[in-house]
């Protein structure tokens, strides 16, 4: 049976995964669950560019994977990062298991701005649709207001739904019930 | 997804190679990734490319190296710099080696996707520009100047000597010459290509018409003018204007032209403001100005204005050499407008029509060529299909002289250009087929007096 698993990285709040799970639910339409072990991500910390390497954190959450397991989700409050990049809202591995999601940079206090609940929880499900999108084997949307659209900014994040247009749905959805 | 360009990452580090590489296969692009110069040099000469991502820092040959190879064998090719440190040195290195940016490692995710979207995009926009101005000229050039008679050759070095100045041309020559194609080959040679050429037939307005139609008009200046409009030496705007006909204009309309040309200014009918204008002009007329110069016909500040380069068009009669590559050349056009498989013409029919005298030039040519079409069968024109033609010298719809001038000039030619044996053959004076042939122009032709 196919099955998300949501596993905290580091501090994540456990109110964002909460919120997170039946969202990921309505729109994939498969169960999906919130793991109590915490994968502890100090190994990945670059010193000092004071980030974590996302594709390290990857490889190590493989072994959280459960067989009845599908896709797991990391969700982290830490900022991430890619060697080429100055960083990543997000990583996952293309047509693979996993992916990982970081709030760092989609808090509002980030940019100096009063902290705005909603706004970062609609925010990170845009972001989780996204990297679960790549994990089902999809690549970036020309559609700007599909989740799967390329965003390397809050804005671009903002303008995008949280539902996935219609070409990238059928393109994913078989896959959970293959 | 079509893919948005190829792009090729060049780094020694795999792991720049592997992360560069995703991120852009996510973007849409087509990645390939060289861990050295010399696999780079490998897959440019394997695959087209449309950028590539250098790294400065790699050992062997470095990243300005490669860089200075690719552009002698693809200077097509955008070449993106990536750099570790912010060296301006290394920057302006690349920069003035003909890198069209460079990028400091780590990248920001929005800055990099930019810098090859800019540059993607600027490529595009120059590679469509070069090929609007390839479409413009292929446009521009006139198809149906054909020649390959001593005159012609003249008048083809004459357009490519005249064409790139700015200088004033007068094209002169009968009816039919194809004085409007030389006007276009100037106006094609010239850097004033890429605007346009404003055509005006002098000599079939009416002479306030005709200045309304130069200078433009502005609202109420006379009846009818309800809008303010533009004249042809406004709407050239950098291009070139050519005035057919010079010589039909009135003796006011040659004062205000004059004008124009000394003063490069026009005040529009009805307007008292003065307006500057861009042009080159070129003039043509039928007529021989000279004569109207004599007669007080024509303003002679104004013949020397617009006499500064003149190109004389021969008549078809004096290239009849010509004739066959014309006749090809229309049968090539017909064939396709007409959906008729014509290939060529018949060695008797040639022979024929460059013996007959074109008094309408290459345009009748093309009447002549285009009727023989529409009767002729497929495969070749025969003598026949130019019946028509051939027998419309001895036609009712001829003048006295342009009848006597085809007849004499037919019956001298069947002599060889023997004019003894002609004037037997006409039954008049030679002295007076003499003055004849001079009046009409007949020159002999190097083929027929060897």
């Amino acid at each position: 049976m196919s099955l998300i698993q949501l596993l905290p990285v580091g501090d994540a709040e456990p109110s964002w995964l909460g919120t997170l799970a039946p969202a990921l639910t309505a729109e994939f339409g498969v169960r999906c669950e919130i793991l109590t072990a915490k994968l502890d991500p100090r190994f990945s910390l670059h010193p000092e560019r004071q980030q974590y390497l996302s594709t390290e954190i990857l490889a190590r959450m493989q072994a959280y994977l459960a067989p009845n397991s599908y896709r797991l989700l990391g969700i982290t409050p830490l900022d991430l990062y890619i060697p080429i990049l100055t960083f990543v809202y997000g990583e996952a591995q293309l047509d693979g298991p996993c992916a990982i999601v970081s709030t760092y940079r989609l808090r509002q206090e980030f940019f100096g701005l009063p902290p705005d609940e909603d706004l970062l929880q609609l925010r990170l499900l845009k972001e989780a649709v996204h990297e679960l999108g790549h994990t089902l084997g999809l690549t970036h949307c020309q559609n700007y207001e599909c989740p799967m659209a390329a965003s390397h900014t809050v804005e671009l994040i903002d303008l995008k739904g949280t539902k996935l247009c219609a070409g990238c749905r059928a393109q994913s959805l078989g896959k959970f019930h293959q | 997804m079509s893919s948005k360009g190829n792009i090729l990452i060049v780094d020694d580090e795999l792991i720049v190679r592997d992360s560069l590489g995703r991120w852009f296969c996510d973007e849409g692009y087509e990645v390939g990734t060289a861990g050295s110069a010399r696999e780079a040099l490998n897959l440019v000469a394997q695959q087209p490319w449309d950028l590539a991502l250098l790294d400065i820092k790699m050992p062997g040959t470095d990243g300005i190296e490669l860089q200075r190879r690719l552009r002698e064998i693809k200077p097509n090719l955008i070449v993106i710099i990536m750099t570790g440190y912010a060296s301006v040195d290394t920057a302006v290195t690349a920069l003035k080696n003909g890198a069209y940016d460079y990028v400091v490692k780590p990248f920001d995710p929005d800055e990099i996707t930019h810098t090859v979207q800019n540059a993607l995009s600027h490529r595009r926009a120059e590679q469509e520009n070069v090929r609007l101005r390839e479409a413009v000229a292929e446009v521009a050039r006139p198809p149906e100047l054909i020649g390959q008679s001593t005159a012609m050759k003249r008048v083809f070095e004459a357009i490519v000597t005249v064409g790139p100045t700015e200088a004033t041309a007068l094209i002169t020559g009968e009816s039919g010459t194809g004085k409007e194609l030389v006007a276009r080959a100037i106006h094609a040679a010239s850097p004033r290509k890429y605007n346009r050429l404003v055509v005006i037939h002098c000599g079939a307005l009416a002479e306030t018409l005709l200045e309304s139609e130069l200078f433009g008009h502005e609202k109420g200046a006379f009846t009818g003018a309800q809008y303010r409009r533009k004249g042809s030496f406004e709407t050239a705007d950098g291009g070139s204007v050519f005035l057919d006909e010079i010589g039909d204009i009135s003796l006011k309309t040659q004062t205000d032209l004059l004008r124009v040309l000394q003063e490069r200014e026009i005040t529009r009918v009805g307007g008292n403001q003065s307006i500057h204008v861009d042009f080159r002009c070129i003039a043509a007329t039928n007529k021989s100005l000279e004569k109207l110069l004599e007669e007080g016909l024509f303003r002679p500040d104004l013949y020397y204005r617009l006499n500064v380069f003149r190109i004389e068009l021969p008549p078809l009669r004096d290239r009849r050499e010509d004739v066959p590559l014309l006749v090809e050349h229309f049968i090539r056009k017909f064939s396709g407008s007409m959906n008729k498989r014509v290939g060529s013409v018949s060695r008797e029919a040639v022979d024929k029509l460059q013996h007959y005298g074109w008094p309408g030039n290459v345009r009748e040519l093309e009447n002549a060529v285009e009727r023989a079409m529409v009767v002729a069968q497929e495969g070749e024109l025969g003598e026949k299909d130019f019946s028509l033609t051939l027998a419309s010298s001895e036609s009712a719809d001829q003048t006295l002289e342009e009848a006597e001038r085809a007849h004499i000039l037919r019956v001298v030619e069947a002599c060889g250009g023997n004019q003894t044996q002609a004037a037997t053959v006409l039954d008049i004076d030679r002295v007076t087929l003499h003055n004849k042939l001079k009046k009409y122009g007949w020159k002999r032709t190097p083929v027929e007096s060897p």
